[in-house]
């Protein structure tokens, strides 16, 4: 996977060997992307790599209310909104998700992060509906964590795999083309080898123009426990941010909706300073001290969470 | 009285679908013609498109692939994270780079931006991506009305004419005012036509028309030199199908699926 501005980075890295005394400000420089914390931390699985520990019992945060969600797709308006997401937990497991998602299509563009498991034949007729009726697209990012049962399912749960292979073939039979989604946990080195076995994989299952996205890894939540977390010094400095493109960071270019207000971005709704505002509008006028070490990969790796950089680097 | 402009962006290099959007233009009564930036990238020899440019006076806006080129950058700026569309785009990019003059490099170096018209009642703004920014992808299916008349307004615009998909489509915004992507002559539309377009507005009190128009050129002559410059033979398939094969990544799902691959 490569990383942002590499040459730029990688010199910047040569210094940073100690956690900074000041964290650097961003400021939001266009709310482009709005997100929904949609069906909360709750989800049907628990997977060993959550950077917030979402499961079948985390009520941190509930599901949002199809109320809840129109009051921040008017706001968006004014604001000039150009994407929305929605991610959770699992979001298919609000009963009201395809009444958010048919209302959010009037506005723009929706994506929608899934485990896939809960795609039933019903659910994914209804989305295809939706998505016919509207000029947006409709994308559906679902989750894969290995090319085999026994690689997927050692980090995503047993049984997973197979309930979400049934997903992904009924959004392919509707005409869907998923984006998978998988979670960086090998080795540099066999990137080729992981991502040829996923081709294979889903061709030999009959998504014959296969998306994927490989995600870096966050080593927050219960992932830290998984992998080694991050070393005391993988923060970043003012020093970083000096001619690097802050348009890579998710603080600027994002803000998420919660059942609880809006917070500065979907990997740290769990830090206690990142709820922002009631409002996007106030949200957007708060700046964000970057004093988290997943904000040191959102650095590296730039623009994580979008489905693609539709904005690029600056030229 | 009314007024008509020709515009186009997404060159690539194709110089024989450049000259028979000059001719069909000028046929259908243009009084102007605008390129909205992208001048190589795909095709073959490259320096062949710079002399029509001057040679019809046409204005240029600067297209990424243009400030990379211009500017001796390490790639076109379209961000892929793909291999394969990494792959391809290499490849494309060095053999464009090797085989554009240090003149023609200096003269994309200088290009503007954007460029600014009135045409009749209405303020017309010309860019490449976005007023925003060089390489911003608009596209029909992710981009919101109310971003676009946001834009209008903080660009103080009643037309805003980009390129930078390949794919033309437009929209009506409030107030009489649009937004027009006006596609790409350099390659097909991902269509399975092997026609390329360009757009036609026309002013006629404050009423505007907007026309994209399909161009039939040598397509056959294009595919015959990129392969003698030994350029990929999945560039080539494109020109002859009308079909995209490389560089997929950045379509969003409507249009992808429009598309064969």
């Amino acid at each position: 996977m490569p990383a942002v501005q590499e040459s730029n980075v990688c010199s910047k890295l040569g210094n940073a060997r100690k956690k900074p005394d000041r964290f650097p400000l961003v400021r939001l420089e266009a709310l482009d992307n709005l997100w929904f914390q949609v069906s909360g931390t709750l989800c049907n699985i628990a997977c060993e790599h959550c950077f917030i520990s979402c499961s079948p019992t985390n009520h941190s945060f509930e599901f949002m209310t199809l109320e809840q969600v129109r009051g921040y797709l008017e706001e968006s308006v004014r604001l000039g909104v150009k994407e929305y997401y929605f991610t959770g937990g699992e979001p298919f497991m609000n009963r009201q998700i395809l009444d958010i998602l048919e209302l959010t299509l009037q506005y723009g563009p929706a994506t929608v992060l899934t485990n896939g498991m809960l795609l039933r034949p019903k659910v994914v007729e209804r989305l295809a509906e939706i998505e016919a009726r509207s000029i947006y697209s409709l994308e559906i990012r679902l989750s894969l964590d290995g090319y085999t049962e026994e690689m997927n399912d050692a980090i995503r749960g047993k049984g997973v795999f197979q309930k979400a292979m049934a997903g992904m073939k009924r959004l392919v039979e509707h005409g869907f083309l998923p984006i998978i989604t998988v979670a960086k946990t090998w080795d540099d080195a066999q990137d080729e080898v992981v991502l040829e076995g996923f081709l294979k994989m889903l061709r030999a299952n009959g998504y014959q123009r296969p998306r994927i996205k490989i995600l870096p890894s966050l080593r927050i939540g219960r992932e830290a426990a998984r992998s080694h977390g991050y070393q005391e010094y993988e923060y970043v400095s003012e020093e970083m941010l000096e001619g690097y493109d802050v348009n890579n960071l998710i603080c600027a270019n994002s803000r998420i909706a919660t059942s609880k207000g809006v917070y500065v971005c979907p990997i740290l709704i769990e830090a206690p300073d990142a709820w922002l505002a009631n409002s996007l509008s106030e949200s957007a006028a708060i700046g964000y001290r970057l004093r988290h070490q997943a904000c040191f990969t959102c650095y590296l790796f730039g623009s994580i969470c979008s489905n693609f950089v539709s904005v690029g680097r600056n030229v | 009285m009314s007024e008509k402009i020709a515009l186009f962006g997404g060159v690539y290099s194709n110089y024989l679908a450049l000259e028979a959007t000059i001719q069909d233009a000028g046929k259908r009564g243009a009084q102007a013609l605008y390129c909205l930036g992208d001048l190589g990238a795909f095709g073959p020899h490259p320096d062949r498109v710079f002399p029509l440019l001057r040679e019809y006076r046409i204005p240029v806006v600067q297209g990424n692939y243009d400030h990379s080129i211009g500017n001796g950058l390490d790639d076109c700026q379209c961000g892929y994270t793909d291999p394969r569309d990494n792959y391809f785009a290499r490849i494309s990019y060095r053999y464009t780079f090797a085989h554009t003059s240090e003149e023609n490099r200096r003269w994309l170096k200088q290009l503007p931006p954007t460029i600014r018209l009135q045409l009749g009642p209405f303020r017309v703004l010309l860019c490449h991506g976005s007023p925003r920014k060089m390489n911003e992808f608009l596209w029909e299916s992710t981009t919101p009305t109310h971003f676009l008349e946001k834009l209008c307004e903080d660009y103080h615009a009643d037309i805003i004419c980009a390129t930078h998909t390949g794919i033309h489509w437009q929209r009506a915004l409030s107030g009489n005012r649009r937004f027009v992507n006006v596609g790409a002559i350099g390659r097909p539309a991902n269509d399975g036509r092997t026609d390329v377009w360009y757009t036609m507005l026309t002013v006629e009190g404050d009423r505007l028309k907007v026309e994209f128009i399909p161009v039939d050129y040598d397509y056959e002559r294009l595919a015959h030199e990129m392969r003698r410059e030994g350029l990929p033979e999945e560039f080539v398939e494109t020109i002859l199908t009308g079909w995209w094969t490389t560089c997929l990544e950045v379509l969003p799902a409507k249009e992808r699926r429009r598309g064969r691959f």
